[in-house]
């Protein structure tokens, strides 16, 4: 099998999993009680929030553990929302946002709040300038995604976050796809809450974070007892916390080759595909990209056709066409950044990992080839514009 | 997510290709929705469907969906064509999950698209045949390309 599918989600690292072990059969005490079996819990959660804040810059105090990315989405906006919705009502955004930050901004626009979702450009960069004349007097919030979990772009973050600065307004971003993959510093970057996961970066499942800078002062969105700081109720979940800490442990010590030797790996791929393929086009900007994400439309054909053929010959990807969705719309991002329906109908969207190789990709490259033109053999659309050509 | 037969008539689709001046031609589908379908049939003097060949783009079940329906109206009088619905089109295909119902809609679209042009061609009415909603072989999508 070859796995390319990275940004849905990873294989928990050994030493991952290793170190969570202890924590569903001996270490299992509730970090709140005062025995000693609670109290290693406890450790263990502090030295976990230790680690994932020490991946971008925060002060451990500043993360708050949650079931997930769209948890830490929909604390950070709805409560950002409920706070400070005396010093107004207008929320800034983009169009290109994942689920969770977007359903959650249409939710508190039913109740009342008003929204300027941002456009990006045909590479999916948001434009600083736009935002800073988005900006209101009544402008409460702006939050703009890190990187793109379908296109990988890597949006102006520092640029944006200074603008937010110097308006005075709060900066949250959707870092789940970026975490644990490029470097992140919530000062630098002017940061004010930021929301990770860390399945995404090797660790388990069902365990994520919100950082929030201290003197932000949302409320608590999961009311009950008085864990993490009286923020976020619950029992702590303590294997998926010292998972988290330990996936953030290891993404620290690797970064650094990952990056490379992804980067090195996807623009081989893009290359092959872009030379051996015609009528593609890579989606999202070529450089400023996360370093496993490589996105391709393919005109005339439809994405879940290529993931069957793909998924037959162990390839395992994703799509941004309708049918993979539910919905007839195929996604949004690939519409916001001006592709016609019918071409967003063909994406595929592969996302490598540091465990991939150059042979993988050979693979990847030569099967593709062939499933391409044997759904363009089969497709209608094809057949017209090749009619009109030779016409 | 789909049965045997639907990845079976994926992975090895029957009668893929055109007819050259076939007797009828229908495309139906949006390519915005992520579906066409094109279909070619081969209608005799006697008003039998010798040969049936499809065109599609689309998901895994829309091309599977083609396949069974050319199957399915070989051989087959024109009335006989015309009864092959949706429904029957699933039936043989041991059912579809339900975002994909759409999909044999229009492999049923697409054999009546084919035998209204068959009817226009011929100056003849086909009983029990209306225009089919969703066709576009004369439609400005064309243009696009």
């Amino acid at each position: 099998m070859i796995y390319l599918d990275n940004a849905a989600t990873t294989a928990a690292a050994p030493e991952v999993v290793e170190a969570m072990l202890p924590y569903f059969t001996e270490n299992y005490g509730n970090p709140s009680t005062i025995y000693s079996l609670g109290s290693e819990a406890k450790k263990a959660v502090n030295e976990a929030r230790r680690s994932v804040a020490g991946l971008i810059g925060a002060r451990q105090e500043e993360i708050y553990f949650t079931a997930g990315g769209s948890e830490a989405d929909n604390w950070a906006i709805k409560a950002c929302a409920e706070a400070y919705a005396d010093k107004g009502k207008h929320i800034i955004t983009t169009k290109i946002e994942h689920h969770a930050v977007l359903h959650t901004c249409q939710y508190l626009e039913k109740k009342g709040f008003e929204l300027t979702y941002l456009d990006v450009d045909a590479d999916g960069l948001v434009d600083p300038e736009a935002l800073r004349q988005a900006i209101r007097p009544d402008t409460i919030l702006i939050s703009v995604m890190f990187a793109n979990n379908e296109i990988g772009v890597i949006e102006p973050i520092e640029q944006i976050g200074a603008i937010a600065k110097e308006h005075g307004i709060l900066f949250h971003t959707d870092a789940v796809q970026a975490f644990g993959q490029i470097p992140i510093n919530v000062d630098e970057m002017h940061i004010d809450m930021l929301s990770a996961s860390a399945h995404k970066l090797n660790g388990p499942k069902g365990i994520g974070m919100l950082y929030i800078r201290t003197g932000v002062k949302i409320k608590s969105f999961i009311h009950g007892g008085a864990q993490e700081r009286s923020r976020r109720a619950g029992t702590e979940n303590v294997p998926g916390i010292v998972g988290f800490g330990a996936a953030a442990d290891r993404a620290a010590r690797i970064m650094e080759e990952k990056i490379q030797k992804e980067t090195e790996l996807r623009d081989y791929l893009i290359g092959r595909i872009e030379k051996e393929i015609p009528y593609s086009r890579l989606n999202g900007h070529r450089t400023k990209r996360l370093p496993g994400n490589v996105n391709f439309s393919f005109e005339f054909i439809e994405g879940e056709s290529m993931l069957i053929m793909l998924d037959m010959k162990g390839i395992c990807a994703s799509s941004g066409s309708a049918c993979t969705s539910g919905s007839l719309d195929p996604s949004h991002v690939l519409l916001a950044i001006g592709l016609k329906h019918e071409t967003a109908h063909g994406s595929l969207r592969m996302t490598l990992s540091e465990q991939n190789t150059k042979e993988e990709m050979d693979t990847v490259a030569e099967e593709l080839k062939k499933i391409v033109q044997k759904l363009r053999d089969m497709s209608p659309l094809y057949e017209d514009f090749v009619r009109k050509q030779q016409a | 997510m789909y049965s045997e037969k639907v990845m079976d008539h994926f992975q090895n689709p029957r009668n893929v290709g055109e007819i050259e001046n076939a007797s009828g031609v229908g495309t139906v589908g949006n390519a915005k929705c992520g579906d066409i379908m094109r279909i070619f049939l081969d209608i005799d003097d006697e008003g039998i469907v010798r040969d049936a060949k499809f065109k599609t783009f689309g998901c895994g079940a829309a091309v599977a969906t083609s396949s069974m329906a050319t199957e399915l109206v070989k051989g087959k009088t024109i009335q006989e064509a015309l009864q092959v619905t949706n429904k029957a089109v699933m039936e043989a295909l041991d059912g579809l999950p339900p975002v994909k119902v759409h999909c044999s809609l229009l492999a049923e679209e697409a054999i009546h698209a084919a035998l209204w042009d068959y009817a226009e061609k011929h100056g003849i009415v086909i009983e029990g045949l209306e225009k089919p909603k969703n066709d576009i072989s004369e439609g400005e999508e064309e243009e696009e390309y």
